[in-house]
């Protein structure tokens, strides 16, 4: 099929950026959108223009270095998938497709679809983890059993790839969802009780210091993302940090 | 040269302990003046880091993507193995040692191997304190599934999502490091070269891959910790950032490289699909468990499934060579991954492959959906013969198992597997060979260390299933952060390592100099096509099976392509900006050297050993043959070109297990 796509250019963090029309043909429908993205490139390298910089690793859906917002949705049309596994099939010959890069203030512009996320890292530097040393004295894995559903909910909100789809998602530019999964993932456990009002204090007032909006339940958040994390580990959350605010 | 493994003495069980107590140790107040870096945040970095900086070193850890948590490690789906005999099922430290030397092919080295099963119930422990959702079952305690090679249940796992997890531990205990400043994080670096300062590992140069400023840092002691070379076949299950840069310019500078030629091809991935296809994706192991793999009978069939006039699943059972359980009775579909990736070829080869290309093999669930129906169906009490309702609740067992897995497969390949049988096909995965070390993981450079995948010591000329993440773990969390304090107790009176010396200057002009001919080639190709080129050759001439004749002709193919490839590549942009297709260029000037020494290596190995299949060296039926006089291990000293690498040998010597024919039968 052949494509009109309109690509996000800019330089660097410092130019104003705009949209800039490609056309591109013979596209197959068995591509992934990355792939299509490479095919365009390799014209525009030997055409002597400069390639289009996105990010991207893994391309199987999980290490969430991709990110594109396509058509106005992170990730683009399908749904539980993130962009490397977004296959050209969803397309119909003849489209317009606008490729820009996720948009917060929190995520500036490296250049043209890239974007730093590293907030996301200073976020969880603030709290994501459990404070335990390296040793080979740890009890045994065995010696707390928890309870089926517990850990499966906890594996639930572990699953986010911190791609940053929840926050180009939202109108208010809000980190809640991929914060209330890692909070969700300690507060489910027992070995994450000990530190559980600490955690979540300091990794919201991080999210905060990072310029990241407040949520309004919108949930547009939920609806994209990539790998299902569901709006209750928002409310989660917020319970937890009332509990830890009321402790005080 | 000679190698010195430098393995300790005793029975093999005491060997690590004895060791641990007799090496050198750095006390807590010297620590804080000693810096270490460490090149890669997967399993094996991440982990180091972590626990280097939670000892009290100074920790400086570089990654290429943009988040220490992106490493590929995170796509590892199946599980990671211990020897935690949970299920009573006659598991044990000797056992996993056993099975890993024998899946090995007996080309790995005794004792390391037995550590690494020593250590490993310790990750568990250390994993599920950190947080690692494991699966468990309804009674709260860990659940454990069987990979291939093997006759236990040892495997630990989170959904088709097991790396994620262990790598999401690693990441959060470095981010508590990183917290405290013990850990100064650089993302988006890529390691360009190390620096040696009298004989010793001092330092790294680094690009900025945003703003392409070269930096140089120094530190005591340098860990390498940078996976796998896998993309020298261009098309492979790693991520598109993988690459050899960090290990080849390592032994560039005298770290000498081990069994180049020992790749895992992996026998569940999805089949390619077209010449715009960038990469393979895999399909977890584990499927094995509940998966049978089949390909028709009779050639009639096969090209009425190729013309899409047959629907594999309205073929008869008669009518399907469930090929696996034919040949290897007693582990069937569960058959190492080097034996199934073979057994997998030489239908297809004989004609009998199930796609439009004819690369593809059946992986069916029909039966493992009944089975597992039928069993919800006597739990609930229903009618055991509703042949739709024990095809719902089968498809609901699979669901919660492997849906993740499923839903990959469906996405990509635009069929339902729960309907009809997945299309496989084996693809380049893991590199067993790797970065030579000694039993304390330092290389042949003095004060540099190379972990995980990157390293070659525990998987011999074959990876069983599952036991990446181990070794990447135990590296990481429990062998290198005691023996690194054996070297580093000698530079307590060191103090900091100037970076402004005649060999740091050295270093950063010679990666100057490679970018700026890079830059400046204006040639008429793209790094894409020298890379597909590349890979065309290293698939088709040193993959699954290899030849003298072809092997030979891959030498020179790949040293003219790489003549080419300096003459005529483009790399369009400057060196001081985000410029991808520059990284991507001189991650493919070291495969196009890299790729030469692994053909060179699988040229001498005149055996077949696990992932090294000789033609010339078979059984009469078609099974690899080892011969006693490769028992060795072929470590490459770097002499100018790939062509003039020079052999050393270490000799494997088995005391605590009888070499034998390795049999699946």
């Amino acid at each position: 099929m052949n494509l009109t796509l309109k690509i996000w250019r800019q330089k660097n963090a410092s130019d104003k950026g705009k949209l800039v029309d490609y056309l591109i043909n013979d596209v197959s429908p068995d591509m992934s959108f990355l792939e299509m993205l490479d095919v365009l490139n390799d014209k525009l390298i030997t055409d002597g223009d400069e390639p289009v910089a996105f990010d991207h690793d893994c391309r199987e859906g999980i290490c969430g270095m991709c990110s594109l917002y396509i058509n106005g949705e992170a990730h683009g049309p399908d749904r539980g998938v993130t962009t490397c596994q977004l296959h050209m099939r969803k397309f119909t010959d003849g489209d317009t497709i606008y490729i820009e890069p996720f948009r917060a203030k929190a995520f500036p512009v490296i250049k043209d679809l890239v974007v730093d996320r590293s907030a996301f890292d200073r976020i969880q530097h603030a709290g994501g983890f459990i404070s335990v040393n390296t040793s080979g004295n740890t009890q045994d894995a065995n010696s707390i059993p928890i309870s089926k559903h517990a850990a499966d909910e906890a594996m639930d909100a572990a699953t986010c790839i911190g791609c940053g789809a929840c926050v180009a998602s939202c109108k208010n530019s809000s980190a809640m969802l991929f914060v209330g999964a890692k909070v969700s993932q300690y507060a489910l456990l027992p070995q994450g009780q000990v530190e559980a009002a600490d955690r979540v204090l300091n990794m919201v007032k991080q999210m905060d210091e990072e310029g990241f909006g407040n949520c309004t339940n919108t949930g547009a958040c939920e609806i994209e993302c990539p790998k299902g994390i569901s709006l209750e580990n928002i409310a989660r959350m917020n319970t937890e940090y009332l509990k830890a605010s009321l402790k005080g | 040269m000679a190698l010195d493994s430098k393995t300790p003495e005793g029975p093999l069980a005491e060997k690590w302990t004895n060791h641990k107590n007799k090496i050198d140790l750095v006390n807590p107040a010297n620590k804080r003046h000693i810096d270490v870096i460490v090149v890669g945040t997967g399993l094996a970095g991440g982990s180091a880091a972590a626990t280097l900086a939670e000892l009290g070193y100074n920790v400086k850890a570089f990654c290429f993507q943009d988040s220490p948590r992106r490493a590929h490690s995170i796509a590892a789906q199946g599980g990671i193995n211990a020897a935690k005999n949970y299920q009573g099922d006659g598991d044990s430290t000797y056992r996993l040692f056993y099975d890993t030397v024998k899946g090995g092919d007996y080309r790995s080295r005794e004792e390391n191997v037995y550590r690494l099963a020593e250590v490993s119930a310790n990750i568990i422990d250390q994993c599920v304190a950190q947080g690692v959702p494991f699966a468990r079952d309804y009674g709260g305690l860990l659940d454990n599934r069987s990979f291939g090679g093997v006759l236990v249940s040892r495997t630990f796992y989170a959904k088709g999502q097991t790396g994620q997890q262990l790598l999401l531990g690693a990441y959060s205990a470095m981010n508590r490091q990183i917290g405290r400043g013990k850990i100064k994080m650089y993302n988006r670096h890529e390691m360009l070269d190390v620096v040696i300062v009298n004989g010793k590992a001092r330092g790294i140069i680094t690009r900025n891959l945003v703003n392409g400023k070269i930096e140089r840092h120094s530190a005591h002691a340098v860990v390498l910790g940078t996976g796998g070379y896998g993309n020298v076949f261009f098309l492979s299950t790693n991520a598109m950032g993988s690459n050899v840069t960090a290990a080849w310019k390592a032994h560039k500078r005298g770290a000498f490289f081990a069994n180049p030629c020992y790749t895992q091809i992996h026998p569940t991935c999805i089949p390619v699909s077209g010449d715009h296809q960038s990469k393979l994706t895999l399909m977890s192991e584990s499927l094995r468990n509940d998966g049978r793999i089949w390909v028709p009978k009779k050639k009639e069939d096969v090209m009425a499934i190729r013309e899409g006039k047959l629907k594999p699943t309205d073929l008869a059972e008669e009518d399907r060579d469930y090929y696996l359980e034919r040949r290897y009775p007693a582990f069937g579909n569960l058959v190492p991954r080097d034996v199934a990736s073979r057994a997998a070829k030489e239908r297809c080869d004989a004609g009998f492959g199930v796609n439009a290309t004819g690369e593809a093999v059946y992986l069916d669930f029909a039966a493992a959906i009944e089975r597992y129906g039928k069993e919800q169906a006597h739990i609930k009490g229903l009618d055991e013969d509703d042949a739709d309702l024990v095809k719902k609740l089968g498809k609901d067992v699979v669901k919660a198992k492997y849906g993740n897995l499923f839903q990959m497969y469906e996405k990509i390949v635009d069929q339902n597997p729960y309907e009809t049988p997945m299309m496989i096909y084996p693809a380049v995965h893991y590199t067993m060979g790797g970065i030579w070390v000694d039993y304390n993981l330092m290389t042949t450079v003095p004060g540099l260390y190379c972990i995980g995948e990157a390293n070659f010591s525990d998987h011999g000329a074959n990876r069983l299933g599952a036991s990446a993440l181990m070794q990447g773990l135990a590296d990481g969390y429990f062998v290198l952060p005691y023996t690194i304090g054996d070297y580093l107790s000698d530079d307590i009176r060191t103090g900091p390592i100037s970076t402004d010396s005649p060999e740091f200057e050295a270093a950063e002009k010679n990666v100057t100099e490679i970018i700026n001919k890079l830059v400046n080639n204006k040639g008429s190709h793209t790094v894409d096509y020298f890379h597909k080129k590349l890979g065309k050759i290293m698939w088709n001439k040193c993959g699954m099976s290899r030849n003298e004749t072809d092997l030979k002709s891959a030498i020179s193919e790949i040293a003219e392509l790489r003549k080419a490839f300096w003459e005529d590549v483009k790399v369009p942009g400057t060196a001081d900006e985000f410029n991808e297709e520059l990284a991507k260029a001189m991650r493919v000037a070291d495969f196009l050297e890299l790729g030469e020494l692994f053909a060179k290596d699988a040229l001498h190995r005149e055996e077949s050993a696990g992932g090294h299949f000789r033609e010339e060296h078979q059984t009469e039926e078609g099974e690899a043959k080892r011969r006693k006089e490769f028992q060795f291990v072929s470590a490459w000293e770097y002499k100018g070109e790939p062509k003039d690498a020079e052999l050393h040998k270490e000799d494997l010597v088995y005391e605590n297990i009888k070499v034998k024919e390795r049999s699946y039968k």
